[in-house]
């Protein structure tokens, strides 16, 4: 990749704040507009952004493909595992009430927990997409 | 009146864009219109007041959908001339603007009946919304309504989504990912 210096300098800039704003919308979606889902991609494109500036296997080194693939089961697992959590407590699958002190912290709980699963999912598996399309060309 | 303005704006750049890119060509130059329609539609989600859409049209439709279509492009190396220009005409072009015409009059004639945006005697909005809208704080805690549907109420649906996600990049990987895989694979066939 040529060395695109005001490329790689913005980058260096941008990409920190990309990755603060996805936490952002992962932790406020209850409170703004967002959640997992929207949070994940975000997280994920600032990890593009760093394997289009300086090269894929920079980026595979900060974030290995086999690892991927882990967080990506990782954040399914998580996410069923809040559901059965609360089967022996005495409520339903995904019933997120009894998790807390009352209703409201439960569900407070749940909510957040079963976000950070879909984000973690959501940014494995686009960091997936793009790291076997984009590795697929070369050599 | 200014909401109508927008929309009016919005949606006419929505069919320049797309005339655009039943027209062209270069397949590089409609993957990047293609991003553009979904900014613009998430745009439109906006003035709807629809900001969870329009936050994940911004961000998978108009960035990681348009890196993902490059990335493809970059594989399968586009064709030096387009393919309609040597093919024969299998029929005639009025054909298939006559089944258009149709068609679009047809879903427009539909529209009459959908009941005003935001009517909150719609169909749609007395059957849970309702429910959600004023059981969802005291319920949740959650001031967002649409993270409490999502998470809590229909927490079934968001996990099988969570799931399809997973399952997409699984069968990515089985397919084309593993670069380290391909070249066992070749090594393998070296040695036979």
């Amino acid at each position: 990749m040529k060395p695109d210096l005001i490329l790689r300098l913005v980058a260096k800039f941008v990409i920190p704040l990309i990755i603060l704003f996805a936490l952002y919308v992962q932790f406020h979606g209850d409170f703004g507009p967002g959640g997992g889902f929207q949070a994940g991609v975000i997280f994920s494109a600032a990890f593009i952004l760093y394997a289009l500036v300086f090269g894929l296997d920079a980026a595979e080194k900060i974030i290995p493909s086999r690892w991927l693939s882990m967080l990506a089961a990782l954040g399914v697992i998580i996410y069923a595992g809040v559901g059965v959590v609360s089967l022996p407590l005495g409520g339903n699958y995904l019933d997120y009430s009894l998790l807390g002190g009352n209703q409201i912290a439960g569900q407070h709980l749940g909510i957040l927990l079963v976000e950070l699963g879909v984000g973690i999912t959501v940014a494995a598996a686009m960091l997936i997409l793009f790291f076997s399309f984009a590795g697929r060309g070369r050599d | 009146m200014i909401d109508i303005v927008i929309d009016v704006t919005l949606l006419a750049f929505l069919v320049t864009t797309s005339v655009a890119i039943v027209r062209m060509t270069n397949l590089f130059a409609i993957v990047m219109l293609y991003g553009i329609f979904s900014l613009l539609s998430a745009g439109l989600f906006v003035v709807m007041d629809a900001p969870d859409v329009a936050f994940t049209e911004a961000a998978v439709g108009a960035g990681i959908s348009t890196v993902l279509m490059l990335a493809t492009l970059a594989l399968v190396k586009r064709p030096q001339k387009p393919y309609f220009d040597e093919a024969p005409r299998a029929h005639l072009p009025w054909l298939p603007l006559v089944v258009v015409a149709i068609t679009g009059s047809a879903l427009v004639y539909g529209t009459w009946d959908i009941p005003a945006f935001g009517d909150p005697d719609a169909p749609a909005q007395i059957h849970v919304a309702r429910y959600y809208i004023e059981n969802a704080m005291p319920e949740t805690g959650v001031p967002n309504i649409v993270t409490a549907v999502l998470a809590s109420y229909r927490g079934f649906d968001t996990l099988g989504e969570v799931t399809v996600i997973f399952t997409a990049a699984v069968a990515v990987l089985l397919l084309i990912g593993g670069r380290r895989s391909n070249q066992r694979i070749e090594g393998q066939r070296d040695e036979t």
